[in-house]
């Protein structure tokens, strides 16, 4: 006996989609279709909704195989345009991350320092097809002689090149104020003193784990958006925490759930993956994300018919709160709120700025249903789902 | 009433001359000056904003040319690389003019150059580095 009135499997959803019969449709159409027709009605019309998620995601980078040059080399040290990468891994495999900041550069010493260019900036220069000056440093083997190598490459030149973003995707993030009496520079942005702005970086009810909160589909092997290119869902992120704070209808109110991706590097575009540069912070990688559910049954239909004013987060201080690890807030907002631009703290009027591009986050959802809609993605099971505990 | 912000450039010769002032005596034009600067090579910079019958603004503007003055409209000088650009928005929270602002439901972010003063807040504050200040090609003076 089954629980649920619908029900539909994988195998079911995917025959739809080589027929070209399934329908999707995008996290925020599926608001509207749940209101209207129910849970149960929805499930039965809709086979597959969208997600999507642009924003700066730190624990991002890439795994590089450059090739083996004549002399051999085992790399003891490689920068790619200046940029440190870490060359600890075999003779010729490197790893940059997003946040790694050129070795000459200036950090805060002029503070608010400018962080201009980073490993996420090489990623996407890669990406864009420009050319990278790789340098390297070895001691010299007898199997790898090699003592030095400098070189222009291409991602084209690169035998291998692989996004491996450990954490990426966050469920829910703080919406951050400053109480202190100057100007902060964060990775939430610039936040002005005695807490005269808010700012916030979630797609809201298009954000992929906002629309499966409990991971039913998400998991080990989930075949995504990513980048531009497809990519999967290969472990649950760093910092995992199922066990945050949640709503009734299962949303978390505080950062919670995290994926790690991964995808071929060579098959994305740098329109989806941006170096980006916060002030008195560091260099990232913004990324783009998007996850199709599967709408199994209506539980899956109910998840993914949340709205922005179903979604709420904590408000946290980021000026000794965040920074001593004090676990206050000054109250919870929803998503609706944070995109009317204003949200009311103790009392007073606060005016809000987002760092997640909901248009992005909605280009990707219908650049991901136009794919699967062309028959050309498929539905993937996943071996196992995100923990929940 | 027409509200107009431009860029002047004066020529080293006059910028020790009382110029502004005459703009309100003889062409009853109100002005706010936004920001002004003299440059290594003797020249002011200075951008300031306009606010008088169109007539009124049009005669100010050739006297000011009549003296040596360059005018330009500031439009010309800020721009927005919208390849670069990924409408996060982030710029709307500091922008005082609202020349970045939010379109809702769409949550995207127009760039009004009609509205913008060139304060420059949005160059260091933007991630993707998609905003350019330049007053008369010179960078560190808008940031």
């Amino acid at each position: 006996m089954s629980a649920f009135k619908v029900e539909k499997s994988y195998e079911e959803i995917n025959a739809k989609i080589r027929s070209g019969e399934a329908v999707v449709v995008t996290a925020e159409e599926m608001v509207s279709i749940v209101k209207e027709h129910g849970p149960v009605g929805a499930a039965r019309k809709v086979d597959v909704v969208t997600t999507g998620t642009f924003s700066p995601m730190c624990s991002s980078g890439a795994f590089i195989n450059f090739g083996h040059a004549n002399p051999t080399i085992k790399a003891l040290k490689a920068w790619l345009n200046d940029v440190p990468a870490y060359a600890g891994l075999a003779a010729v495999d490197i790893y940059i991350g997003a946040t790694e900041p050129p070795e000459d550069d200036p950090l805060n010493k002029v503070f608010p320092g400018e962080f201009r260019y980073g490993g996420g900036h090489v990623i996407e220069d890669l990406v864009a097809g420009k050319k990278v000056v790789l340098r390297c440093t070895a001691y010299g083997t007898d199997c790898y002689p090699g003592k030095q190598l400098e070189k222009e490459v291409t991602l084209s030149d690169l035998p291998y090149a692989l996004l491996t973003n450990p954490r990426n995707c966050y469920q829910n993030y703080n919406c951050a104020i400053n109480l202190s009496e100057r100007t902060i520079y964060c990775y939430m942005g610039t936040l002005k003193a005695h807490g005269k702005n808010a700012t916030y970086c979630s797609a809201g009810e298009l954000s992929p784990l906002m629309n499966d909160p409990l991971y039913k589909t998400i998991g080990l092997g989930t075949r995504i958006f990513l980048g531009g290119g497809i990519g999967y869902v290969t472990w649950h992120g760093t910092q995992h925490n199922p066990k945050a704070l949640r709503s009734d209808n299962g949303t978390t109110r505080r950062p919670a759930g995290t994926i790690m991706v991964q995808g071929d590097l060579k098959k994305m575009s740098s329109r989806w993956l941006k170096g980006v540069s916060m002030q008195g912070y560091g260099s990232s990688l913004a990324v783009g994300i998007g996850v199709p559910i599967p709408i199994l049954n209506e539980e899956m239909a109910a998840y993914t018919g949340v709205s922005d004013d179903e979604i709420f987060t904590q408000i946290v201080d980021y000026s000794y709160d965040y920074s001593h690890g004090v676990a206050r807030n000054y109250g919870e907002v929803s998503y609706a709120q944070l995109k009317s631009g204003r949200i009311e703290i103790n009392g007073k009027q606060v005016p809000t700025a987002p760092l997640s591009s909901v248009v992005r986050a909605r280009e990707i959802a219908e650049t991901l249903k136009g794919w699967i809609e062309q028959r050309d993605f498929l539905i993937e099971k996943p071996v196992q789902t995100l923990p929940t505990e | 009433m027409n509200t107009r912000i431009y860029v002047l450039k004066f020529p080293k010769e006059v910028i020790d001359q009382p110029i502004i002032c005459h703009l309100v005596k003889k062409f009853d034009i109100e002005f706010n000056i936004l920001k002004a600067t003299i440059l290594l090579q003797q020249e002011g910079v200075m951008v300031i904003e306009f606010i008088g019958h169109a007539a009124n603004i049009k005669k100010g503007i050739t006297y000011l040319k009549d003296l040596g003055v360059k005018v330009q409209s500031m439009a010309g000088n800020i721009s927005r690389d919208e390849e670069k650009c990924y409408q996060c928005g982030a710029c709307t929270g500091v922008c005082p003019t609202g020349a970045l602002s939010l379109t809702r439901p769409e949550m995207a972010v127009p760039f009004a150059e009609d509205k913008c003063t060139a304060c420059g807040l949005c160059v260091a504050v933007c991630p993707a580095r998609a905003m350019t200040v330049s007053l008369n090609g010179n960078l560190d003076l808008a940031a």
